[in-house]
């Protein structure tokens, strides 16, 4: 296939489902310029790590093409894998190796060897802190430890493309703005990296570029600015003194035409609207005026939670509740 | 290391390389790492990935002692229990032990053998495996790769259990060219047997599953053989089904071969069906890692 003007991954109507009828992929499409750091956000379930299995030449699709530094992944799989790097939601690390062996092994695989594979390694232990630790065993490192290690380890051969599913998963604040600070480092020195997240705000942070996941299918591709921008408008969160459904606060608001997209959860209370500063005195009037007590309001500009919401019909935590029940 | 360390990590990553890679053209980029752009040629990568197997036996070496501590008590046991079965006419051994130790040397390898594939369901379970399937390496080479390291772990493993052998009496009247040759009788059982877990290992992805596989077929297999007892003096089905099975063939050729004056050409005809079998299920279980990727 052909790629793209400065397309370094490339995904067509990717389709897969798993017997007994469980659609995983269902029809995904995305590509990804070369030097970005592109997200794929969505919950557990929604096909991000078989998107990610199927462009690393882990698995295939049904249907669809997919192709990585130009190079196609269903027909050429060999090839691709010399290219990237894949950072899988495991370890990777072997555990009764030490951190150099670990390091070393990896190399060897993509025919490195001598001098300069001796440099590149002590090189990226230095880089990524582990120079201390080189000597012992991967099993006896920490969690953050451990992900350094695994990111070294899949750049030793300098991939052009890098791929991470989930890499922030069990990291504590810090080592989550470490990991996203080397990635960030890596992108801006020309590495293209591919990463999946269920974390709003990191996608929202870092990423050059954020698709949104849901059951298996792109709902929405862009900027976290140009997401946001989409929705044009507010968010107005009220909280009631007691539960409110939906009905009953659009009801109450029904004065109010600007008043769009009310979602109710329990005494919380969603909505959107176009000018939120200049509305929400009508709004708050209106549902006094219904005998509905307010006790807290707020009124925030989009959020990503708000984009996922638009496009998914649900809200981003809802769905991950509906994936892990 | 705090995380104005990380950043200026990756910061020196990028600079201290100056050759960091372009991204848009593959050759460039893989010159830089010594690649011709396509996967490895297998011929050291294998080396490699046995020398891992080997790291890691020698970093737990309690293995080791784990998998000798069977055939001594086989050794011991069957040799006190049976002791007087060379007396039964038609034997034809005159010393039970001289008789067993090629026999447990070949159940040993083959039950050694049947837990090759606890490694690479435990590379799936951390994701090992992974990491070597997105390397550009061929699916063979992991093969290779493991069923050496079994080759040369059996190669040890047969060697201390006919030194145990021989130091509770066991004769080798062949001398040193019978014992390589049972040693190497032993290593293609034991390959063979790999290829059969490894396969195995892929298709379920399961530890129990393996376990249950090894122990239900290990013992049975043995014991269809002639490796504890002459098979002239078994129920004739039982000798009609060790004519077609590869423990067997093993136990046969093992103890052929230690003798005075071995029957080479009957040692090489079962060599020869071992080497086929070793054939067939290494390539089974390199065709197995297709349908390994196929279910994730």
């Amino acid at each position: 296939m052909t790629s793209g003007s400065n397309a370094v991954v490339e995904a067509h109507g990717l389709r897969k489902s798993y017997k007994p009828d469980i659609t995983a992929l269902d029809g995904l499409s995305f590509s990804v310029a070369a030097g970005s750091v592109f997200a794929l956000l969505g919950p557990n379930g929604a096909g991000k790590t078989t998107t990610v299995r199927i462009l690393t030449t882990l698995s295939r699709p049904d249907e669809g093409s997919a192709s990585v530094a130009g190079i196609n992944v269903l027909s050429q799989p060999g090839l691709v894998r010399s290219s990237i790097g894949s950072v899988s939601q495991h370890s990777g690390a072997m555990g009764l190796l030490t951190g150099h062996e670990n390091l070393t092994i990896q190399g060897r695989l993509y025919g490195m060897r001598g001098a300069r594979l001796r440099r590149r390694v002590s090189d990226l232990l230095d880089q990524f802190g582990l120079a201390e630790a080189a000597k012992r065993q991967a099993r006896t490192y920490s969690g953050g430890m451990r992900r350094r290690l695994d990111i070294a380890t899949v750049l030793v051969h300098r991939p052009a493309v890098l791929f991470l599913d989930e890499p922030t998963t069990g990291l504590d604040p810090e080592g989550r703005a470490a990991l996203w600070a080397v990635l960030t480092g890596l992108a801006k020195a020309g590495t293209t990296i591919l990463v999946t997240t269920h974390y709003l705000e990191e996608a929202d942070q870092y990423a050059t570029r954020i698709a949104i996941v849901d059951q298996g299918r792109i709902v929405a591709e862009g900027t976290a600015d140009e997401l946001k921008a989409g929705l044009r408008g507010d968010s107005v969160l009220l909280e009631f003194a007691d539960s409110v459904s939906a009905e009953q606060f659009e009801r109450a608001v029904a004065g109010i035409p600007q008043v769009r997209r009310a979602t109710a959860d329990g005494n919380v209370v969603r909505a959107r609207v176009p000018d939120g500063p200049r509305t929400l005195p009508a709004v708050l009037a209106a549902v006094e005026l219904a005998g509905v007590p307010v006790r807290s309001v707020s009124v925030t500009r989009p959020s990503l939670d708000d984009v996922y919401l638009h496009h998914a019909g649900h809200s981003f935590g809802q769905a991950e509740r509906i994936t892990v029940s | 290391m705090s995380t104005n360390d990380i950043v200026e990590s990756a910061v020196g990553t990028a600079e201290h390389s100056g050759t960091w890679p372009g991204h848009g053209d593959p050759a460039q980029r893989t010159a830089g790492t010594g690649l011709a752009g396509r996967p490895n040629p297998g011929r050291q990568v294998w080396v490699i990935l046995t020398g891992r197997y080997l790291r890691e036996l020698y970093r737990v070496p309690v293995v080791i002692f784990m998998t000798l501590i069977q055939p001594i008590i086989w050794l011991l046991l069957f040799g006190a229990l049976f002791k007087r079965v060379v007396e039964i006419p038609g034997f034809g051994a005159g010393n039970y032990i001289t008789y067993l130790t090629p026999g447990v040397v070949i159940m040993t390898a083959m039950f050694s053998a049947s837990w090759t594939g606890m490694a690479y369901i435990e590379d799936m379970r951390t994701g090992v495996m992974d990491r070597f399937l997105t390397a550009p390496v061929g699916r063979g080479v992991l093969t290779t790769a493991a069923l050496a390291y079994q080759g040369l772990t059996t190669v040890l493993q047969s060697t201390i259990i006919i030194a145990i052998g021989w130091g509770i009496g066991a004769t080798f009247p062949g001398g040193a060219a019978g014992i390589a040759a049972l040693i190497g009788v032993s290593v293609l059982i034991a390959v063979a047997m790999a290829g059969v877990s490894n396969w195995f290992a892929l298709l379920t992805r399961q530890r129990e599953a393996l376990i249950g596989a090894s122990t239900t077929l290990v013992l049975p297999l043995t014991f269809l053989s002639g490796a504890f007892l002459s098979l002239r003096l078994v129920p004739g089905w039982i000798a009609d089904v060790a004519r077609y099975n590869p423990v067997n063939w093993a136990a046969s050729a093992a103890r052929l071969a230690v003798e005075a004056h071995p029957a080479w050409a009957t040692v090489g005809a079962y060599s020869g069906f071992l080497a086929l079998a070793v054939v067939v299920t290494a390539a089974a279980a390199t065709r197995a890692f297709g349908a390994y990727q196929r279910s994730m």
